[in-house]
């Protein structure tokens, strides 16, 4: 992965990439090694920025390098862990975060564009001992198998409840015009933007229904 | 992901002419695809103007009985907007079948419109792509090519264009508004709006260097069945292999655009006048220019079935 090497300080990288040049240029003529070792462009210093937004009702002001994306700072600099990096491109929502009452893909949105957001992660959804009605339901129907996927899950669902209610159609409604319903296709293709690699998609949409439930 | 300074714009006219003075500057809105470009090395911009903060999220009605809408709306709610809803149903439509509900709540009206193509070659920087390295050559073209384009191509580049949105702005006749680096505004039709392939698939628009786009407006309601339909390898979270949006009136009538066969929302006047005689005959026009691979040639095929399914399912609804 490219960013791999992002937050690394700038001598330690040349460093780095001087060693791979080395190694790719070492059984050539002699000749070749210095002009190698000339050729590396000197990565830019990190640029950093200072960026206050709310995450699970608590203020926090975080001075960041401005590569930094929402999935990260809650993860790296909060050591809110709950929230999980799956593929970091959009495509798999296991970084589901409620941002300003809306369900978004953490890793695709920069922290430093959060000033003044109000930012919702699993940890504040609920806790062992007053789990969110949604986090209960996914215990009782075992909406998972590794887990990894579960909380972008539930932030999901929690949001896309919302959306529901607030009439937002779907691909899946017959009537554009016509306050939607929860029925299993659209729930399916609601959820859609949330994938389980265990396959957990009965489950997770019995426990989803449940929840729709108790709380409409 | 390379390192970028980083800045809030206050005014779209101090946006553009801070983008125009800085060769490295590009504008991020939702972020959706310009960051997944980034963290790829594939758009390596070194500042970076966020344009959230400037009021153009509004939908507002035109004197002349269309509406304008800010290019920043969210997808999610531009599809919800209850007059696009009623008056403009394809665009709710085409929205929807796009994306996730996570990505078209950050996703902007202007940047859907500038997203960049889905090929593979142009996401992998260790093949050759004219689009991403000018002159480097084309990998997709004798390599795999199965979501390419079949119209509208070159020999530079077959790539097809990857909005669901665009499909049904074509379709609607809408106009892009935008402001120019000297403070001045433009307004640019759809139709002229995107740049064939041709020697230089790197220049995708005709935008300037730091032309903010402010808004895309509709004329008014074209009235008529409203039908998008998209063929896609899954149910839903995926991008059209071919997609056809089609406003159809009683008499049979009626526009039609596709989506996913080609560099850019694609319309033909000519099949707009061949609709009431059928699919088959306004295909034929839609695709008279051609130009298949051995991986892509079912599209052809898909598109004539997809624009029998629309019509059809337009008679059957009004
Ligand atoms: C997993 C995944 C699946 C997807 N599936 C689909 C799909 O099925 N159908 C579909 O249509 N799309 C799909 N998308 C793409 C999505 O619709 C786009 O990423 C989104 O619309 C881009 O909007 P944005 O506001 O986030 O743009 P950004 O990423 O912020 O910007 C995109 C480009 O537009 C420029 N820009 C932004 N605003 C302006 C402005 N006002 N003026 C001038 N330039 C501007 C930026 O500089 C950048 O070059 C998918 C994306 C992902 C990640
Ligand atoms: S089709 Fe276009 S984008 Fe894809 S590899 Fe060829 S030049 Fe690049
Ligand atoms: S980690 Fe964000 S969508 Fe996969
Ligand atoms: S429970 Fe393992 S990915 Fe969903």
């Amino acid at each position: 992965m490219k960013n791999a090497n992002d937050g690394i300080d700038a001598a330690r990288r040349d460093v780095l990439i001087l060693g791979r040049d080395l190694m790719i240029v070492a059984p050539a003529t002699a000749m070749a090694a210095p002009a190698a070792l000339a050729a590396p462009e000197l990565p830019k210093p990190p640029v950093r920025s200072k960026v206050s937004f709310t995450v699970n009702e608590k203020a926090h002001t975080l001075e960041l390098d401005t590569r930094t994306t929402l999935l990260d700072a809650l993860r790296e600099h909060l050591r809110l862990t709950g929230t999980k990096k799956g593929c970091d491109h959009g495509q798999c929502g296991a970084c589901t975060v409620i941002v300003d009452g809306r369900r978004i893909n953490s890793c695709l949105t920069l922290a430093v564009m959060h000033e003044g957001s109000n930012v919702t992660t699993i940890e504040g959804l609920g806790a062992p001992g007053r789990l969110h009605p949604m986090q209960a339901a996914f215990v009782r129907h075992d909406g998972y198998q590794c887990g990894y996927c579960t909380p972008g899950q539930i932030c999901s669902a929690v949001a896309m409840l919302e959306e529901v209610r607030q009439g937002i159609p779907s691909h899946v409604s017959v009537e554009l015009t016509a306050q939607p319903q929860l029925t299993a296709d659209e729930l399916r293709e609601r959820m859609s933007g949330n994938l389980c690699r265990c396959g957990a998609y009965s489950n997770i949409a019995e426990a989803i229904t449940e929840a729709a439930g108790s709380r409409v | 992901m390379k390192a970028f300074t980083y800045e809030r714009a206050r005014t779209p006219a101090e946006a553009a002419a801070g983008a125009a003075g800085n060769a490295g500057a590009k504008f991020i809105a939702g972020g959706t695809n310009l960051l997944d470009l980034m963290k790829l090395e594939i758009e390596t911009p070194t500042h970076l103007i966020d344009v959230n903060g400037l009021a153009l999220d509004k939908i507002e009605a035109t004197p002349d009985g269309g509406l304008r809408i800010g290019a920043l709306v969210r997808n999610t709610d531009l599809a919800a907007d209850t007059r696009i809803r009623r008056d403009y149903a394809l665009l709710s439509r085409a929205l929807l079948a796009g994306a996730s509900g996570q990505l078209r709540n950050r996703a902007t009206t202007a940047g859907n419109l500038l997203q960049r193509t889905r090929c593979p070659y142009f996401y992998d920087t260790d093949q050759p792509c004219n689009k991403r390295l000018p002159g480097s050559g084309c990998a997709a073209i004798g390599g795999y090519s199965r979501p390419h384009a079949i119209v509208g191509v070159s020999d530079a580049c077959i790539a097809a264009h990857p909005s669901d949105m665009a499909v049904a702005m074509r379709a609607l006749d809408a106009t892009i508004e935008t402001v120019r680096p000297d403070g001045s505004t433009r307004r640019i039709a759809i139709g002229e709006f995107y740049r064939l392939p041709g020697k230089t698939p790197h220049v995708e628009n005709v935008l300037v260097r730091g032309e903010l786009i402010t808004a895309v407006t509709l004329p008014p309601p074209p009235g008529g069945t409203h039908v998008y339909t998209k063929v896609r390898d899954r149910a839903s979270y995926a991008f059209a292999l071919v997609a056809v949006g089609a406003i159809v009136q009683r008499d049979g009538t009626g526009r039609v655009a596709l989506g996913g066969v080609a560099p850019q929302p694609w319309r033909v006047e000519a099949a707009d006048a061949e609709l009431a005689n059928g699919a088959a005959a306004a295909t034929r026009r839609l695709l008279a220019d051609a130009k298949t691979t051995r991986d892509n040639a079912f599209k052809a095929t898909l598109v004539q079935r997809a624009l029998d399914a629309a019509l059809a399912q337009a008679r059957s609804a009004s």
